[in-house]
């Protein structure tokens, strides 16, 4: 009996336990929450694996940890939204050469009851301060992620330095966009996410949209190829493939195709 | 939940796997943990006790930690790097090795010592080695042992930390149950998440009803065949 | 069957036996020489050392001086492999009565299709015959020590020790052990069996060994030592044992 159980158990182990189907052409992305939890990856990747036979494996981390992780050299393109950052990283000789991909915005959610009355404001950086002046909650992601960095360059706008509130009204999660909401959600904290994550979002609560398009609030997703003179198993070719293909005009469109609830989350701009 | 209730193919891929790298790091640490928790049990050495006192707080290992440990292994700049393991299954695997070695080793050296020492006279005046009890401690201890592989596939079916960094929950790669339940609630999803909670619970006691079942069973043909 | 007349010269002796634990002296036996056949019961009160004196003829605890000789050479690997012993509380192992049989059969190296034979021989001996596969762990007092002793003859032993093997059990299981325990000793085995009860020595011993204090008080024939003790605290022994 104990015979039969073992080997049944191998059966159900032993089959695919190693890496599945390893002759497949594969490339590992380092991206972030935003583009997975938006479904946006969901939605386009089919197209690029059903053209290429070439399949896309998405690890979703905050920027700052994708970034890490590529100079790890584990991972062969990086998909992220901290212009600076990747700048840095192509400079370093981690990447090979970045490229604009497309852009959405943040926006500041915040309670209904909206405490720090910025309801309907079109400038971030005024609402921060009124935010901080009545040290009304506000979660962060605290995380050193895109937009994370995003936040603390408005904090900095606003000649604020919040973390010294760090723990009071100014609470870092130190988590994803989504668990950061969960928070907000739970608490009713004002919050800066990516409009996308918010639109696909299910745990809103008792919070909406208080702030939006303001210019600052621009957020550009950029990609790059991970520098196989650092890492020589970075896979090239496939990696170059997506990269052309997200920038060229059938992943441009399809970036652009993608809607929830009716509205496009992201927007498409390869030069 | 309809989803769910409907049997949805994506998601019963998603217990599968789960299943699947669960049991098997199971079956590896009790490769490992077995031999080592009844040498421990029945060797005498200096440094033993301290040995064990180790092996005990390893059973408290943060995932997060050990995961974080297997991916500087594995990643790329680590040293097995070139193995291309990180963000496999396997590397799933090897993280809940990790995790529960320490907890079959460390139940196996609680059991087998009570054991030994039940049957320590006998065996010596039958002329039995303390090398030569090990197998026959373990067979003897076999029914105490199984609920120590249960306590270790608890551990390892219900680890999130670990599996989400050295796997990457990459869909349809390395997804399981725990680092889709985890990237669900980070999507709001939290209704979906708790059914997924549910499933996990489901897999949990059903794997110990069927364990226990079928200990028993096999207790009853093993004594009719001996 | 063993020879006899060999069994009759080989002489399992005592010298210079002592045993101290945290300043108590549990053991001290200058010389004992058990050369007769046998059987050969210890008597004596409880914490008389009894048991330690067994566990040291077979080697299980090594004194902290002095040393236990077979046939005039000091007690080795050969020797212990020779002996078998059964205990108070029957350790059997977690598996069938059969299973608990093969175990011992197994390592002396005999063949699969002996060993079901010599099981099924060995079964109808202790009268288990109807047990084969029942779980060792599920037997009645009686049986369990029935089947203890039948493990410890599966060894085939010149000697045979016995720790108080039937003081948890009722007369009727009593019975039945001691006529195995005969049986054994008819067929050559060398017994040297612990007991404290009196009436179990008048019936099994050749020769009694008496203990009081970890000493030896005294060492002859069971109908000398029993009708006419030379040492006071033998006679003190026996006067209490028949009162109860």
């Amino acid at each position: 009996m104990i015979r039969n159980v073992i080997r049944a158990a191998w059966i159900a182990v032993g089959l695919t336990a190693a890496p599945v189907s390893a002759e497949e052409p594969f490339i590992v992305v380092q991206s972030t929450t935003s583009t997975q939890n938006s479904g946006l990856l969901d939605y386009i990747l089919p197209g690029f694996e059903a053209e290429t036979g070439i399949d896309v494996r998405v690890v979703a981390v905050g920027t700052g940890q994708a970034i890490r992780n590529a100079i790890n050299g584990d991972g062969d393109v990086l998909l992220v939204h901290s212009k600076l950052a990747e700048d840095q990283f192509v400079a370093d000789g981690w990447g090979v050469e970045r490229f604009d991909v497309m852009y959405n915005d943040f926006v500041l959610v915040g309670p209904k009851s909206d405490p720090a009355k910025v309801r309907g404001g079109m400038d971030i950086v005024a609402a921060l301060t009124a935010v901080s002046e009545v040290e009304a909650p506000f979660a962060s992601r605290g995380d050193d992620s895109g937009t994370h960095k995003a936040e603390m360059r408005l904090w900095d706008w606003a000649d604020a330095d919040p973390t010294d509130a760090s723990g009071t009204w100014y609470r870092e999660t130190g988590s994803g966009m989504g668990a950061t909401l969960n928070v907000a959600s739970g608490m009713g904290a004002y919050v800066l996410t990516d409009r996308a994550t918010w639109q696909s979002f299910g745990n809103r609560g008792d919070l909406e949209i208080l702030v939006e398009g303001d210019p600052r609030l621009f957020n550009q997703y950029g990609i790059i190829l991970v520098n196989p003179d650092k890492h020589p198993q970075v896979r090239v070719s496939a990696g170059q493939r997506f990269i052309d293909w997200l920038i060229g005009p059938d992943g441009q469109a399809a970036i652009a195709s993608y809607k929830l609830e009716g509205q496009q989350l992201f927007f498409p701009n390869a030069k | 939940m309809a989803l769910i209730l409907n049997g949805d193919a994506e998601l019963w891929a998603i217990v599968l796997l789960s299943l699947k790298v669960s049991i098997f790091a199971v079956l590896i640490s009790a490769l490992i943990g077995m031999p080592v928790g009844a040498a421990l049990a029945v060797a005498r050495f200096p440094g033993r006790r301290v040995l064990i006192v180790l092996m005990n707080a390893l059973m408290g290992f943060p995932p997060v930690v050990v995961g974080l440990l297997v991916y500087l292994m594995l990643s790329r700049s680590g040293p097995l790097g070139v193995l291309e393991l990180l963000y496999t299954p396997t590397a799933m695997i090897i993280a809940q090795v990790v995790l529960v070695t320490p907890i079959i080793a460390a139940l196996t050296r609680q059991v087998v010592e009570m054991l030994a020492e039940e049957y320590s006279e006998q065996l010596r005046s039958l002329g039995v080695s303390r090398l030569a009890s090990v197998p026959v401690l373990l067979w003897d201890a076999r029914l105490a042992l199984v609920t120590a592989l249960l306590a270790g596939f608890g551990r390892a079916i219900a680890e999130v930390g670990a599996v989400i960094i050295v796997g990457g929950n990459i869909n349809h790669v390395t997804r399981v149950m725990t680092t889709t339940i985890a990237l669900e609630t980070s999507k709001g999803n939290l209704a979906l998440a708790l059914a997924l909670g549910a499933i996990l619970i489901g897999i949990a006691v059903a794997v110990n009803a069927m364990v226990s079942t079928l200990s028993l069973q096999a207790e009853r043909e093993g004594l009719r065949h001996a | 069957m063993r020879d006899l007349t060999l069994d009759m010269s080989s002489c399992l002796s005592v010298d210079g036996v002592r045993i101290t634990r945290k300043g108590k002296s549990l053991l001290n036996v200058p010389h004992l020489a058990l050369d007769g056949p046998g059987p050969t019961l210890i008597l004596g009160p409880n914490g008389s050392g009894k048991s330690l004196l067994l566990r040291c003829l077979h080697g299980l605890i090594v004194s902290d001086r002095g040393q236990v000789r077979q046939d005039g050479v000091a007690l080795n690997a050969d020797h212990k492999a020779r002996q078998a012993m059964v205990f108070q509380q029957p350790v059997l192992l977690r598996r069938s009565v059969a299973a608990n049989l093969d175990f011992v059969l197994k390592r002396q190296g005999m063949p699969r299709s002996a060993r079901k034979s010599r099981i099924e021989e060995l079964l109808a001996e202790g009268g288990l015959d109807g047990k084969v596969r029942q779980s060792a762990r599920s037997l009645s007092g009686g049986e369990a020590q029935r089947l203890a002793i039948l493990r410890a003859l599966a060894l085939d032993p010149e000697t045979l020790f016995l720790d108080e093997p039937t003081s948890a059990l009722d007369p009727n299981a009593t019975q039945m052990i001691e006529r195995m325990i005969l049986r054994a000793s008819t067929r050559g085995v060398r017994i040297v069996m612990v007991t404290h009860d009196i009436g179990q020595a008048r019936r099994l011993a050749a020769d009694i060994v008496m203990m009081q204090g970890g000493h030896v008080v005294e060492h002859g024939a069971a109908k000398q030592v029993l009708d006419a003790p030379k040492s006071d605290a033998a006679r003190r022994y026996l006067a209490g044992g028949l009162v109860t």
